[in-house]
């Protein structure tokens, strides 16, 4: 088998899949992310209530780990506060560019996109669901 | 496999030139397949350099001791040979750092003080980057007009349209010689007689065609045209530009410095004649020597037979992806109507996803947007994979390539990848 490390069976499985993909008209958070190396897009949606994520989709093109990453993203936040969410955002963020963090469950699917950061070139393409996420957080 | 190539050079005495040829990747034999991003360099081209550095490094255009002489005749010699590979006299070759720089060149030194508001500039959508943002940017500080010539579904420029774009009346149509993503040959000849009819000028960004067939610029017949070392065995940070001699000395110039001007007073300046007043400063000597040892390379195997032979090998790879239900090709299907490069997407698989499982076979692709986004933009993608062929590739390597592309359908496949 070839990369398994990078293509690991979560990862693939997220990108055929993934889970909350679509636009989401009522949301009330919203930013587009965009690697321009790459030509890889993505917009995040988040509808909020309060300072409650109630929903998370994403809309996007772009490898299988960018796909993969964001809708691993949209999955973990749904029900998450800002603050929560900001405080993974920063813990995947870390993972992703080998700074101390929190490790992740091996039974967490976030645990997955782990690999990546062997993969200097891809760590981009991981990072774009959650830099776009820290765009919206920041406002 | 039973195809064969007819070529005619040695293509294994070719490859012998070539040490990076011998790395291995992943444990793998290197097989490059990036050429139409940068070629790599063979020995002779290597060997320039270090000379250079070893036995005659100094200033060039300064200086009376035999070191100065040795380098601005070594220089000077280079630039001599890079002009006449196209057919230009060498005053009419000005040295640049690329072919963006050289484009940058004629888009603010002829531009700025040709351009007004109104101007039509006509570009096609399958430049480059290079050959769309120099002329964004002036015209925004002249107030020209843009007007992008699309190409058809079969990847060739729409002629139709540029004639409808010219009845506009255009000051410059700036169009690629070669499509670095669909591959196209555009009939420059017929682009610049039909530009010329209605007194435009017409620049040329011959990046990708220099390096893989004959050009000739008399022939052509164009006011400017730009081409890059490094993709035709030279080592990068050095290009050139042609520019037609009555328009270099009418140009003001690009960037002033040393080695530009003839006399220099508290007020004002006069300029050294061309090509030297468009280079200010110490020029990229070293790689300008070695471009000349480049060209030397090329002209020893002949640019013909290296086209022929690439053709060979971009006739073998579209043959092969032709044939997969699962892949979708870009560009014209006629191995003679384009150079040595196939873009191609798998129906399902994202092209990083491809260029990365070949990585692990050794195999260099390029996967992107190729800095061509209006090009994906029509083809309604964000990326392509992309092989591009020089001429010591071989046929063995191009079927190892098709050979890889089931490695991609045992990763992706069984989600739909086949």
């Amino acid at each position: 088998m070839v990369d398994d490390e990078l293509y690991r069976e979560i990862i693939l499985e997220h990108y055929h899949h993934p889970r909350y993909k679509g636009a989401l008209p009522d949301a009330n958070l919203t930013a587009e992310g965009m690697n321009p190396l790459c030509g890889d897009e993505l917009t995040l949606y988040l509808k909020t209530d309060g300072d409650r994520i109630v929903e998370a989709r994403f809309e996007g093109r772009g490898c299988s780990i960018s796909q993969a990453s964001a809708s691993m993203l949209t999955e973990a936040v749904q029900g998450l506060t800002l603050e929560q969410a900001k405080a993974l955002q920063e813990r995947v963020k870390a993972m992703l560019t080998g700074a101390p963090h929190e490790p992740f469950d091996e039974d967490d699917d976030l645990s997955a996109l782990e690999g990546v950061k062997n993969y200097p070139v891809r760590i981009k393409c991981a990072l774009l669901a959650w830099t776009t996420l820290e765009e919206i957080l920041k406002r | 496999m039973t195809v064969e190539t007819q070529t005619s050079y040695d293509v294994q005495t070719i490859r012998a030139d070539f040490p990076i040829l011998q790395r291995r990747v992943g444990g793998n034999r290197l097989i490059y397949l990036d050429n139409a991003a940068t070629s790599q360099k063979p020995r002779q081209v290597i060997d320039a350099l270090v000379h250079y550095y070893e036995n005659t490094n100094a200033n060039v255009h300064r200086g009376l001791h035999t070191l100065a002489e040795e380098a601005t005749e070594a220089y000077e010699s280079a630039r001599m040979k890079v002009a006449h590979f196209i057919g230009a006299e060498p005053e009419s070759v000005v040295f640049t750092r690329n072919t963006t720089e050289a484009i940058n060149l004629v888009a603010y030194a002829w531009g700025l003080a040709n351009l007004k508001a109104g101007d039509v500039i006509v570009l096609s959508e399958m430049e480059h980057h290079s050959n769309i943002v120099p002329w964004q940017l002036v015209a925004r500080i002249t107030g020209a007009k843009l007007r992008y010539v699309p190409f058809t579904p079969e990847g060739e420029l729409d002629m139709d349209a540029l004639e409808r774009a010219l009845q506009q009346e255009p000051k410059l149509v700036a169009i690629t010689h070669v499509s670095n993503v669909l591959g196209t040959i555009n009939p420059v000849e017929e682009i610049t007689r039909k530009a010329h009819a209605v007194g435009a000028k017409v620049l040329i960004d011959g990046a990708q065609a220099v390096p893989h067939k004959p050009v000739d610029v008399a022939r052509i017949d164009c006011d400017f045209y730009a081409f890059s070392g490094h993709k035709m065995l030279a080592p990068t940070g050095i290009g050139a530009l042609y520019a037609r001699r009555e328009l270099l000395e009418e140009m003001p110039p690009f960037m002033g410095g040393g080695s530009m001007i003839r006399r220099v007073t508290h007020e004002y300046s006069t300029w050294a004649d061309i090509p030297t007043k468009f280079e200010a400063g110490t020029p990229n000597i070293a790689d300008g020597i070695a471009f000349g040892a480049a060209v030397d390379y090329l002209q020893r195997i002949g640019i013909e037979s290296v086209q022929q032979h690439e053709q060979q090998l971009t006739a073998e790879a579209l043959r092969l992806l032709e044939a997969e239900e699962d892949i979708v090709i870009y560009g014209p299907r006629d191995p003679k109507r384009r150079c040595g490069l196939v873009s191609f997407n798998f129906k399902h698989v994202h092209p990083h996803d491809v260029a990365q499982v070949l990585n692990q076979r050794g195999i260099a692709i390029r996967a992107g947007h190729h800095c061509c986004q209006l090009i994906m933009r029509r083809l309604d993608v964000t990326a392509t994979a992309r092989v591009s062929f020089y001429l010591y590739n071989t046929i063995e390597e191009v079927h190892a390539f098709w050979k890889a592309l089931d490695d991609v359908r045992k990763v992706f496949g069984k989600y739909g990848g086949r």
